[in-house]
Parts: structure tokens; C-alpha cells; sequence
């Protein structure tokens, strides 16, 4: 009985669930023993450490960062692929091959991958390979907290693939609404799978919106005023305030729904003076500035993009700038019109209407712009310009119907329905996926010193697109024909299966897209020396294009001086030169594992609350805290990079 | 760096990093306040605010971090001054005065579960222990990095580094106080009013 109590809630039968699950189980632990194989086979695994696990090279963690966010995206479009196909099964009379709580299970994960494991990761990865270099920079103002930071993301990571091995996940909704997350009615260990893994990788996003925050107002290059700094960067100080505002209250939401399950509290039950309401308005309030958290940067790349393609400079540089602060304002009052149900009343619902509608003003500013932009420009159609011109159309689409949405009247009827689900992908992968998909082919070249295939670029953009429109404008008629969200079988009476099947072929159309990166990925690697990119493969505007491909690990050997906004192109132009006076020794950040230590710690941290392993807290605390301490002791934290190197 | 521009450790990037993390800190106070402001009122039978919270106690602790917050800042004007065995003894007595608080809450927490007035028994009760323990759990790492501090101190010389460390640990302190002087006033004067 001891001994029982000190393996908490383990269970030998959570590994058993039915052969569906046993392939995922099998996927997970084969692809990790694969990986983990090849590295020793190959002799990599002192290289992986040495030059990748401990660098604080931001570059090199930005990278990190973007690996992590693929593997987690291609899992996260296997859910996508299994409900798809359950549905088309299930609206057809027959049962599928998915159990209603395993469906559950999987949209839930599904959600929760894409937005935190995959969009968070793409976004803090092109971060990290591009601000520091646009800013005149060498690096970001705290590299050690940065890795710190990477690790507690992939400490979340390994937390939900674990509950893909043992145990379960949660079967809530990827936000996990009280008071079905709650103890009584979700009593296995899965919400706790999707409390612990958001709650550290949340906090490592707080921590880089920290960095990245001081970053931009303290690292940029001489010369650089705010109001001459890239509008990439813009977007990134944007967003960096908006997380900052509304992580913290994620952090203390998860705490409190974790403190009702753990430890019998009564935040949000359905007793004792709960109020689940409470949890739902806390929830939204990090939720809905969450999304603009994602698009805004990807509004900065699509800036960036445009102007280069256009060979032109930004249109409207300043009301870009304004635009992006009051999406930033106005994102925190709109948070209730994901709920107009809740019965607040008319003139809430009136006032959240009205101000989700407002929201529409600065973005549709920023649409305008970037089409002004490319008036009378020399348009030049290379694959970050497809991905764009797929943006304006989609993202044009997905705007409209939610506006439609913000109308409490119409929001009535299609509360929860698919229509909802149609409208939110086509925003996030009509502004959120093409845009980080089209900084990635605009800004590998920078760091891996080629560009990636054109042709294949272009054919999988064309997937993309068309995939999307046959894959989700069904899902939106369903949602109109009355189709609730989050359901596996439908009554065959309802006829709703030919819109499935031809949902269904778009995501296979998406799959070929996505197909088509990977070939591209590997095909561009083999032909590298074809495609190598000149230090200004795309005649960039910006500093990060005045340095060589790949950038150097300390970024600039002389930093730049600014004078104006586009100054490389300036400078380029017959501007002053970006680079004069004598080179001097730089100094960069040492290796140290002290993230990897952390991040590894904060994860068993995560597994013992998880399985009630009360033991494991207090050491593994012990071990982040004694790290730490540790580092405080460490003074040599940089090494020199002689001058008599950079001249060669 | 060549451009040897002095910042003070407040304002340096460091010192705005920190203030950035106070602030986000502050976020999740800010969260946890509107929870209990939200629930304070559903005791679900169980007792209120005014059935079991004494002033008396609550002042005690109020005037013993507001003493430790002086002590605090008092150690890092002697730092400043170079008086380094000074700064170490209002150091320990901020290190004593805030371990006593941390005391007397454990304490306050041990009578309430003691009554039978669990954490378990109702939403104020949950949300009234979660505000407070939470700023006790606080209180507690500043204790360790006060520890911390005091220790590395012991033997080293009052570096740059060093004095940024403490400016950001006085930070802290003075943060935790003005987190206590909102819960003294919203949590227990607000609850015997009421």
C-alpha cells in the first residue's frame, strides 16, 4: 500500500487502450528510438551536444525551435487526417474506427499542438533567426534565458508525447472548459497531460517575451530610433507586449483549474460555489490576444515580403506601426464574443460585438497598405510572394466571416458549430501558416546559406491554397446546414457525408502540399551548391540581408551604423556606408547546459503532478533552483572572438 | 563593448528585464485578485471573510514585511556606501523578519485547516488560501535567493554584478510588499468590513 502510494496514480493498464493507440504508441517510441539510433550509429551525439543542445547562439536555437515546431506539425496534421477520416466514416451510418473518447482526445491534442507546440514554436524560431540580425544586434539581450526558455517549450513537447505512450490525453477541447476538465467528470490523468504541458512551455513564452521585449529596446544598432526600425521587428514588440500582458494570466488559470484537480479545490467546480464562467472569461482573456500574438508577427513578414518583392519601400510605414498598436489595444476587449451564449446580456454582447467589428479598422489598414505597396511596384513573384498573394485572398475570406461571427445575432446560430471551426482555420492557416511558411523560405537562405527550391515552393503553395478552399469551404456549409462542432458520428439522415468526403480530399490535397515542403526541404539540401544565395539573394531592404549566408555566429564583425529607415537598402542606393572603423574583439556567449538541465527538470516536474508523484516535486525543483544558483557562481559566461579573425 | 556608457542597474537591460518580469508578475497577481474578488462571496454555507480572519495577526505581519522591506533597502544603501559587513547584517535581519511572516501566515493557515476550514470547503476558502499562499510561495523564494545572496557575499567583493543582483532582489522584496499591502487591504480589511 506504501509502495503504491508512492507510484501516485501509475497504472500498468493506462499503457493498454486498443490497437488505434497502439500505433500512435508504436510511432512515438520507434521515432524516438530511430532518432536516437542513427545519432549514436552515426557517432553524432557529442556533436548534437556540443554544437546544438548547449549553443546560445540564437540562430542556432531559433533552428531548434523550427525542427521541433515540424515534427509537432506533422503529428498535429496526423490528428487532423484521423478526424477527417472518422467523420467521413461516421456520417455515413457506420461507427468509424475511432471511439468517441478517443475522437475526443484526438481534437483535443490537435488543438492544443497546433496553437502551442507548433505556432508558438514556428513563431519564437523565425524570432530568433531574424530580430537580433535585423536589429544591428550580435544577439538577444539574455542568450542563456533564451535556451532556458527553448527547453521548458520541449519540455512540453515530451510531456504531450508522452501521453501519447502512457497514460491518455485530455478529451476536453483544446481549452479545456470546467466543469467537464474537472476531477469528477475527467478523472484519468489526461487534462492534467494538457495542464502541465501548456503551463511550462507557457512559461518559457513568457520568459522569451521577456528576452525578446528587452531585446528590441535595448540591442537595437546605433543610429536605429524605434521609428526606423524594420516593421518585422515593429510586429515583434507588438506581440511581445501583448504576451507579456496575458501569459501571466494563463499561468494562473492552468494553476487554479490544476489546483481543483490536485488538491480539491473549488475554483471551478460545478460545487461549493465554483464558477466555471470564471475560468471560461479568464481563459479568453489570454485566448483571444493569444491569436493576434500569432498573426502579428506573421503581419511583419508579409510586411517585409511585400516590400522586398515590390522592390519598393513599405507604404504607410507609420500607419502600419499605429495599425499594429491598436490591434495590440484593441485585442484586449474583445475577449466575450467567444461566448455571446453565456447570457451576459444585450449590451455586453452589443459592446464586444461592436469592438470586434472595430477590430477589423487596423487590420484592413494593413491589407490596404500591403496592396498599395505593390501598386506601380516591380512585383517579382518568388514563393514568399506566392505565399502572400494566398494570404490576401484567404486571409480576406476568413476576416469576413468573422465579422459575420462578431453579430451576437448571428453568433446565436452558429455558436459551436463547424462554421466556427471553418472560419478559425481560415485565419490561422490562411494568415498564421502562410505567413510563417513564407518567412521560412524567405529567411533560410540567411541561415543555411540557400535558397530552398523554387518550383516545389510554388507547387506546394498551389496545395496549400487549393487544398484549403476544398477542405474547409464544405465545413463551413456544414456549419450552416446546423453540423456541431466536435462530433464523430453524424445521423447518415442529415446527408452530411459528401461534404465530409470532399473535405476530406482537400486535406489529402493539403498533405500533398505539405509532401512537397518536405521533398523541397531535402531536395534543396542535396542541390545546396545550385542554390547557394549570395548574402542578398531576395535585394533585401533590411540589415539581416548586408551580411554573409550563412550569418556568422556573431552576426555583425563590425556592427552597423543606421540613418535611415531600409538602410541597407539605402546604403545600397548611394546611402552612407553601413560599416566603417576598425574591428575589434567580440564577445559571445559560451556553451552551457544549464537549459537543457532545466528544461529537463521542469519536465519530470511536470510528469510527477501529473501522476501524483509527490516525491519528484520537491527534487526536481531542487535541481532547477540549485542550477541556477549554480550559474551564479559562473563568470566567465562569453568567449572572444579575436579581431584577426573577422578581417580574414 | 567600447561605448562604456554607464546604466544604472534599474535601467540597464538587465534591471528593464526584471522590471518587465515584476511586471508580468503583477499580471498574474492581478489575475488571481479578480478570481477572488469574484468568488469571495460564494462560501457555500461555509463561514465568511469577517468569521475568520483576525486583524490583529494580519497587522502584526503587515508591520513586520513592511520593516523587512525598510531593512531590505537599507542593505542596499550600505552596499552602495561599500559598508559591507552592514549590508550583511539588515540583509539577515530582512532574511529573519520575512522567515517570521512566512511563520506567522504558515501558522494563520494551520488554525483555519485546524477549524476546519479547509481550502476544500468552499470557493472563497480556495481562492482566499491560493491569493495568499501564492504570495507566501513568493515570499519563499525570495528567502532562498536571499540565502543565496547573503552566501555569495560572504566571501566576494561588492562587484557590479553583485550589486545588480541585490538591486534586483530589493526590487523584488519591495514588489512583494506592495502585493501585500492589496491583499491586507482587499482580502482582510474588505472581508472584516463586510
Amino acid at each position: 500500500m506504501i509502495f503504491a502510494s508512492w507510484l501516485g496514480k501509475l497504472d500498468w493498464s493506462y499503457f493498454w487502450h486498443g490497437w488505434v493507440q497502439f500505433g500512435g504508441q508504436i510511432a512515438t517510441v520507434g521515432g524516438a528510438l530511430t532518432v536516437l539510433a542513427a545519432l549514436i550509429y552515426f557517432k553524432k551525439l557529442g556533436w548534437l551536444y556540443r554544437n546544438w543542445l548547449t549553443s546560445l547562439d540564437a540562430k542556432k536555437i531559433g533552428v531548434m525551435y523550427i525542427v521541433v515546431s515540424v515534427v509537432m506539425l506533422l503529428r498535429g496534421f496526423g490528428d487532423a487526417i484521423m478526424m477527417r477520416l472518422q467523420q467521413i466514416l461516421g456520417s455515413g451510418g457506420g461507427h468509424g474506427f475511432l471511439s468517441g473518447d478517443h475522437f475526443q482526445q484526438v481534437f483535443t491534442a490537435h488543438g492544443t499542438i497546433m496553437i502551442f507546440f507548433v505556432a508558438m514554436g514556428l513563431m519564437f524560431g523565425i524570432i530568433n533567426l531574424i530580430l537580433p540580425l535585423q536589429l544591428g544586434a550580435r544577439d538577444v539581450a539574455f542568450p542563456l534565458l533564451n535556451s532556458i526558455a527553448f527547453y521548458l517549450y520541449l519540455a512540453g513537447v515530451i510531456l504531450v508525447n508522452l501521453s501519447l505512450v502512457f497514460g491518455e490525453f485530455g478529451a476536453v477541447g483544446w481549452l479545456a472548459y470546467p466543469p467537464l476538465s474537472e476531477l469528477a467528470y475527467s478523472p484519468g490523468p489526461g487534462v492534467d497531460y494538457w495542464l502541465w504541458s501548456i503551463q511550462i512551455a507557457g512559461i518559457g513564452s513568457t520568459l522569451s517575451g521577456i528576452n525578446f521585449l528587452v531585446t528590441i529596446l535595448k540591442k537595437r544598432c546605433k543610429g536605429m530610433t524605434l521609428m526606423k526600425m524594420p516593421i518585422f521587428s515593429w510586429s515583434i514588440l507588438a506581440t511581445m507586449i501583448l504576451l507579456l500582458l496575458v501569459f501571466p494570466i494563463l499561468t494562473a488559470t492552468l494553476f487554479m483549474l490544476s489546483l481543483d484537480r490536485s488538491m480539491g479545490m473549488h475554483f471551478f467546480t460545478a460545487d461549493m460555489g465554483g464558477n466555471a464562467m470564471m475560468y471560461i472569461n479568464l481563459i479568453w482573456a489570454w485566448g483571444h490576444p493569444e491569436v493576434y500574438v500569432l498573426v502579428l508577427p506573421a503581419f511583419g513578414m508579409y510586411s517585409e515580403i511585400v516590400a522586398t518583392f515590390s522592390r519598393k519601400r513599405l507604404f504607410g510605414y507609420t500607419s502600419m506601426v499605429w495599425a499594429l498598436m491598436a490591434i495590440c489595444v484593441l485585442s484586449f476587449f474583445v475577449w466575450a464574443h467567444h461566448f455571446f451564449t453565456m447570457g451576459a446580456g444585450g449590451n455586453v454582447n452589443a459592446f464586444f460585438g461592436i469592438m470586434t467589428m472595430v477590430i477589423a479598422i487596423p487590420t484592413g489598414v494593413k491589407v490596404f497598405n500591403w496592396l498599395f505597396t505593390m501598386y506601380q511596384g516591380r512585383v517579382h513573384f518568388d514563393t514568399p510572394m506566392w505565399w502572400f498573394m494566398a494570404f490576401a485572398t484567404t486571409f480576406l475570406i476568413g476576416g469576413g466571416t468573422g465579422v459575420m461571427l462578431a453579430v451576437p445575432a448571428i453568433d446565436f446560430q452558429v455558436h459551436n458549430s463547424l462554421f466556427l471551426v471553418a472560419h478559425f482555420h481560415n485565419t490561422i492557416i490562411g494568415g498564421v501558416v502562410f505567413g510563417y511558411l513564407a518567412g521560412i523560405a524567405y529567411w533560410l537562405p540567411k541561415i543555411f546559406g540557400f535558397k530552398l527550391h523554387e518550383r516545389l515552393g510554388k507547387a506546394a503553395v498551389y496545395c496549400w491554397v487549393t487544398g484549403f478552399f476544398t477542405a474547409f469551404m464544405p465545413i463551413y456549409l456544414l456549419g450552416f446546414m446546423g453540423a456541431t462542432r466536435r462530433m464523430e458520428q453524424f445521423d447518415p439522415a442529415l446527408q452530411y457525408q459528401g461534404l465530409f468526403i470532399i473535405s476530406g480530399i482537400g486535406t489529402a490535397i493539403i498533405g500533398l502540399g505539405v509532401l512537397l515542403q518536405v521533398v523541397q526541404l531535402g531536395y534543396s539540401i542535396w542541390k545546396r551548391k545550385e542554390l547557394a544565395a549570395g548574402h542578398d539573394p531576395w535585394h533585401g531592404r533590411t540589415l539581416e540581408w548586408s551580411v554573409p549566408s550563412p550569418a556568422p555566429e556573431y552576426n555583425f564583425a563590425r556592427l552597423p551604423v543606421v540613418t535611415e529607415r531600409d538602410a541597407f537598402w539605402v546604403a545600397k542606393h548611394g546611402g552612407p556606408a553601413l560599416y566603417s572603423g576598425p574591428f575589434k574583439d567580440i564577445e559571445v556567449p559560451k556553451e552551457s547546459g544549464v537549459g537543457l538541465v532545466v528544461g529537463l527538470a521542469a519536465a519530470v516536474f511536470g510528469f510527477g503532478v501529473i501522476w501524483q508523484l509527490w516525491w519528484l516535486l520537491p527534487i526536481a525543483l531542487a535541481v532547477i533552483i540549485g542550477t541556477l544558483i549554480k550559474q551564479t557562481y559562473v563568470e566567465e559566461t562569453e568567449r572572444i572572438i579575436p579581431a584577426k579573425e573577422l578581417k580574414a | 563593448m567600447s561605448r562604456q556608457k554607464y546604466e544604472s542597474p534599474t535601467t540597464n537591460a538587465v534591471g528593464l528585464g526584471f522590471w518587465v518580469y515584476l511586471m508580468t508578475d503583477l499580471m498574474l497577481f492581478a489575475t488571481l485578485f479578480a478570481t477572488y474578488g469574484v468568488l469571495r462571496g460564494n462560501t457555500a454555507g461555509g463561514p465568511a471573510g469577517h468569521d475568520i480572519f483576525s486583524l490583529k495577526l494580519v497587522f502584526a505581519e503587515t508591520i513586520i514585511l513592511l520593516v523587512s522591506s525598510l531593512t531590505a533597502g537599507l542593505a542596499l544603501l550600505s552596499a552602495h556606501a561599500g559598508r559591507k559587513t552592514r549590508m550583511l547584517q539588515l540583509l539577515v535581519i530582512t532574511g529573519v523578519l520575512g522567515a517570521l511572516f512566512l511563520g506567522l501566515e504558515i501558522n494563520e493557515f494551520r488554525v483555519l485547516l485546524a477549524d476546519g476550514h479547509s481550502w476544500q470547503n468552499s470557493a472563497f476558502l480556495s481562492s482566499y488560501f491560493t491569493l495568499v499562499g501564492t504570495h507566501g510561495l513568493h515570499i519563499f523564494a525570495g528567502l532562498i535567493w536571499l540565502v543565496a545572496t547573503v552566501w555569495y557575499a560572504l566571501k566576494r567583493p561588492l562587484s557590479p554584478r553583485f550589486m545588480q543582483r541585490l538591486t534586483m532582489f530589493s526590487l523584488f522584496w519591495h514588489f512583494l510588499d506592495l502585493v501585500w499591502v492589496c491583499i491586507f487591504s482587499i482580502v482582510y480589511l474588505m472581508g472584516v468590513l463586510a
